[in-house]
């Protein structure tokens, strides 16, 4: 166990280490060989563009506006992509139904329903979450489905055996803990490819503040070190939602699969 | 109570062509409360797809399953099943395995630990209580799933080729243990096996199948003294007449 650990922190150091290394290249670039700040802000000038931003205010305004509108659309998608992918996946008729509506409607991009998010929804939070609902529904809706397929006979048939006989208990009992990892995967996905719709969505300007609405601002006004910290600001939060998944759905909610080859 | 009586069974399943595939023709038998019956064929002759028929998982074509007077029309709390692949539920720990059936039937949680964990203490493995499946051996599985089966009370233990996977001394160990269990319980077992080993050293009567389509080729009553030892001259004996037997009627011929 220790050992596994020392492995762990060495591991850890080679990838801070990969971390620096590209921060002093990036200054030395920028600094040094490009000397133009508006095509390449150094991270000094980033740093400082960060702690400007940190003092007059709206940063915290910008988070409360993006994760209001992430929580919108993350949660619709939740609340639709579940139970349909449930459906889907317990009932051959209804697939046979509804597949081939989903798979019309999966290939449209997220951002080619931004014109009628806003004629159905006007500039509110709501239609920038549905442009990040369309973004993570259909991960969601295929993995749930493909995890209620993958479902072993023998559990189903193990459960009938001890009595648990309704469709409602076989899903609930059976089932749902069995395609869980799946459905995980689809919400992990989902999350991702919601959260790189949340740029896109806010951009059409749903409100004065968003982490993607202030990136485009600060862009339109040429402040290229402002731009970066919002872009790094996208990029720690995505990693965070993921590092959610990771630490605790897989090591908590999931610890029974440790030992199965996952 | 767990009388059984089987009656003029036949199962078949449609094939591609058009034409059925007959897998069980005329099956008759009685199974006797408490008694321990070893069902013994080779490969796809129909021994799982009779138990199948008698747990209530299919519906047969024709005939009837009647047990205690009571005709089987589905999977019933009176039936429990052990399963040749390992079927305990990998997202619940052992001790929730094995009271997933009480908790089915709303047994306050209390209860049904104490019942779960005086059939945990019956197959001997109270120390892996809180393990995961995929954290257990597949012998152990095996015992827990026999445990789970067996925690709902029922008057029929059905298990197919429980210990098929398992190597030949956790083979010969669990046999001796479930001997244990059934003679701690008093239950009516029918279990499938092709090993004629297996089903001599656990049976009171091997029905023996002949291949596609399963009809019973013979049954026959093992009459040896239990405990029974399987390097004994006597063992060895009943082992050849009963291989002599499927040897001679009950082969493809």
């Amino acid at each position: 166990m220790s050992i596994q650990r020392m492995k762990k922190r060495k591991n850890w150091l080679l990838g801070a280490l990969a971390i620096i290394l590209a921060l002093i290249i990036w200054q030395i670039v920028a600094a040094y060989i490009i000397r133009y700040p508006f095509i390449l802000p150094a991270p000094t000038d980033v740093a400082s563009a960060f702690s400007a931003l940190v003092r007059n205010g709206t940063l915290m305004l910008d988070l409360q506006a993006s994760l209001i509108h992430f929580a919108i659309g993350l949660s619709l998608a939740l609340i639709v992509g579940i139970p349909l992918g449930i459906a889907m996946g317990w009932n051959r008729k209804f697939d046979a139904f509804i597949d081939p509506l989903i798979e019309i409607l999966r290939p449209i991009p997220p951002l080619a329903w931004i014109p009628f998010a806003i004629i159905w929804f006007g500039l509110t939070a709501w239609s920038a979450g549905f442009v990040i609902f369309v973004g993570a529904v259909f991960p969601i809706v295929i993995n749930t489905y493909s995890g209620f397929r993958g479902v072993p006979r023998v559990f189903v048939e193990a459960g009938k055996m001890l009595g648990c006989i309704k469709s409602r208990d076989l899903i609930r009992y059976i089932a749902f803990p069995a395609a869980l990892p799946s459905v995980a995967t689809g919400i992990r996905i989902g999350t991702g490819i919601g959260w790189m719709c949340l740029v896109a969505a806010e951009l059409f300007g749903v409100s004065n503040y968003g982490v993607g609405q202030k990136l485009w601002w600060y862009y339109n006004i040429h402040q290229m070190d402002a731009v970066v910290v919002y872009m790094i600001i996208l990029g720690l939060l995505g990693l965070g939602f993921d590092l959610i998944f990771r630490y605790y759905i897989d090591e908590h909610i999931l610890k029974w699969r440790t030992g199965e080859v996952a | 109570m767990g009388n059984l009586e089987i009656q003029d069974l036949n199962q078949s399943f449609p094939r591609d062509d058009g034409s059925q595939l007959v897998v069980l023709e005329h099956l008759s038998f009685d199974v006797l409360d408490k008694e321990f019956v070893c069902i013994l064929g080779s490969s796809g002759c129909g021994k799982t797809t009779l138990l199948r028929l008698i747990a209530g998982l299919d519906e047969a074509r024709e005939g009837s399953i009647v047990l205690d007077g009571e005709k089987m029309t589905g999977p019933s709390p009176k039936v429990g099943f052990v399963f040749q692949e390992y079927s305990l539920f990998p997202w619940r720990n052992v001790i929730d395995n094995i009271a997933f059936g009480l908790e089915m039937k709303g047994i306050p949680k209390e209860e049904r630990y104490r019942t779960a964990e005086r059939y945990l203490d019956l197959v001997n493995l109270s120390q892996f209580r809180t393990s995961y499946p995929s954290e257990l051996s597949g012998g152990m599985r095996q015992r827990i799933a026999v445990a789970r089966a067996l925690a709902l009370d029922p008057v029929l233990l059905l298990m197919d080729e429980p210990f098929g996977a398992l190597d030949a001394q956790t083979r010969n160990m669990l046999q001796k243990e479930l001997l244990d269990i059934w003679d701690k319980t008093k239950k009516t077992i029918i279990f499938i096996t092709h090993s004629v080993d297996e089903a001599v050293f656990l049976a009171d009567r091997i029905i023996v199948l002949t291949p596609r389509p399963g009809r019973i080729c013979q049954i026959f009553a093992v009459e040896l003294k239990r405990p029974r030892d399987r390097t004994s001259g006597e063992f060895a004996q009943v082992r050849r007449q009963v291989l002599d037997l499927i040897g001679q009627h009950c082969s493809i011929q």
